[in-house]
């Protein structure tokens, strides 16, 4: 009974630092905001840039305040540079970095890492305005295995995933046949619904075994990180409406559908039994092209719905910064804001909705096309 | 725009690790324990909602066992009692009948016995009677030649004394 006392006591405690740290972020990034519009009156808002800055990947995270530089590990013909994207300076007033180990200075011109030369300032000018070259931009740059924002973000949520599943296998191995309980009883549902609703229909009984660990792992992975994108102050992640990625996990879908197509799934796409042979010369190059077109269509789906969200919830923030500059009208900036803010509460509920509903139309065809791919003949 | 669409390789990179690495882990880990404890709960849930509903049948058929065995007890119980009465009153019958016969028996004997007793008194009234006439008959020769009037007297008073008993 006293232990018990104690625990939640210890319970109550941290979430009251959570609230007070979670408090004092609000606050301070307030006060930010503030002297960041006092120090900067020349330069007008502009809504498109602070989007566009927000939702491509970075070198390091913002949380309130606070800019965290993440690792930068470039690699180019001298070798592995690695070193804290710190050393560029901070946003507004970024400096080329010369490596002491490869003498190489890189530049960082929005989050892209170039080569600069001895006078990087004027390189770091010049990528800026050459903007119409982009091609010739991206040549000038090392190899970038920088661990960005999205990357750390992956890490983050791959940590927290082996935390957590590893927590409720563990629940059901200390409460062997008896009821879920606390973590496990909140996820076996999710897992239930992947198995019963996700690969059971589209597999069938004897192979969605085979599947289901890839299912929830790419279930799991892609909703929180949806989710980690939604938390506010918390960097702003865009991982899974970062396209490299996306394009990792359609790719490996697109694998394993490869690898178990078997002859009757091949069969279909490059000799549809029962058409004639003049629509087979139409139908198998849209069939074959289907194969790629698939993954791509996955990878292009949550890329741009998870972006969407993160554009509209900016846009609406944006819209209350830009009515503040005007300031000509007091009363309608502060009915904008309100009205900005009641619409941003609503996005905010439709992406958790659309966080959930992603990765489970992401599971769902993945599921269904390995369910295609593996289809016994049946006529 | 261009930054939003572009892949960079570091970021392919880096996912196709992470993803691998969790993949692998959690299929160890997690999902290969969690799928196998999920589909052992569901199956002993199963069993014991299919054992419920067997001991139930049996039950239901125990049930029925039961009312069919209290029937015939009670069956039984009503012959055994209907027999019992019937004995009772045989019994009771048998019993009457036979002391009927024995309280004749002792009546008939009686009233034989009454009847000789009757006889004999009968017998021995006559014997005393033919004594009794022989004395007087005695007493009134012995008289004879005294008085007539005497011998009248004498023969009512001894009739006087003779009390037929």
């Amino acid at each position: 009974m006293e232990n018990k006392r104690t625990i939640s006591f210890t319970k109550s405690f941290g979430q009251l630092t959570k609230l007070i740290v979670v408090f004092l972020l609000v606050l301070s990034t307030g006060t930010v905001l503030a002297s960041d519009s006092h120090g900067e009156e020349k330069k007008p808002f502009n809504a498109g840039d602070m989007i566009i800055h927000h939702i491509t990947d970075a070198h390091s995270i913002h949380i309130g305040p606070l800019s965290i530089p993440l690792p930068v590990i470039l690699y180019t013909e001298k070798g592995l540079d690695i070193f804290s994207s710190s050393n560029f300076g901070h946003e507004p007033h970024l400096v080329p970095y010369t490596s002491p180990k490869t003498g190489l200075t890189y530049v960082n011109s929005h989050e892209h890492i170039y080569y600069g030369d001895a006078q990087g300032a004027i390189q770091t000018e010049m990528v800026l305005n050459k903007k119409t070259n982009v091609e010739e931009m991206h040549k000038m740059g090392p190899m970038d295995f920088s661990i960005t924002k999205s990357v750390f973000g992956m890490f983050l949520i791959i940590f927290i995933m082996i935390l957590v599943f590893r927590a409720v296998a563990k629940g059901y191995k200390k409460r062997e046949g008896a009821a879920p309980k606390g973590i496990q009883n909140f996820f076996e549902p999710l897992i239930i619904f992947i198995r019963d609703e996700v690969a059971l229909p589209s597999l069938g009984e004897k192979k969605a075994d085979r599947y289901l660990p890839f299912l929830l792992t790419i279930f799991f992975f892609i909703w929180m990180c949806n989710m980690l994108g939604l938390v506010p102050f918390l960097g702003g992640f865009n991982i899974t409406g970062t396209m490299s990625v996306t394009l990792v996990l359609a790719a490996i879908v697109f694998i394993i559908t490869t690898i178990s197509g078997n002859k009757h799934y091949w069969g279909h796409i490059f000799w549809p039994p029962g058409v004639p042979f003049v629509i087979k010369l139409i139908l198998v190059p849209i069939e074959a092209a289907s194969i790629l077109i698939k993954p791509a269509v996955l990878m292009v789906r949550l890329t741009a719905n998870i972006t969407a969200g993160h554009i509209i919830i900016l846009a609406f923030v944006s819209l209350v910064i830009l009515f503040g500059e005007q300031g000509a009208a007091v009363g309608a900036g502060f009915g904008v804001g309100v009205g900005a803010v009641l619409f941003m509460v609503f996005m905010f509920f439709i992406e958790l909705l659309v966080a959930f509903l992603q990765a489970y139309v992401f599971t769902l065809l993945a599921a269904l096309y390995f369910g295609d791919a593996t289809q016994e003949a049946h006529h | 725009m261009e930054g939003l669409l572009s892949v960079s390789l570091g970021t392919v990179f880096w996912a196709s690790i992470s993803f691998l690495i969790v993949l692998i882990l959690l299929k160890k880990m997690a999902w290969k324990p969690i799928l196998q404890a999920l589909k052992d709960r569901e199956e002993s849930i199963e069993n014991a909602l299919s054992e419920a509903e067997k001991a139930r049948a049996e039950m239901a058929n125990l049930q029925s066992d039961n009312e069919k065995f209290l029937k015939e007890a009670r069956i039984e119980r009503d012959h055994i009692l209907k027999e019992a009465r019937e004995m009772r009153d045989s019994m009771i019958a048998e019993a009457k009948n036979k002391a009927q016969g024995e309280a004749d028996k002792m009546i008939e004997s009686a009233r034989e016995a009454i009847e000789n007793e009757k006889n004999a008194a009968i017998a021995d009234m006559k014997a005393q009677v033919a004594s009794l006439s022989l004395d007087i008959a005695e007493k009134v020769i012995r008289q004879k030649l005294s008085d007539d009037s005497q011998q009248q007297q004498l023969v009512e008073g001894m009739l006087n004394d003779v009390k037929l008993n």
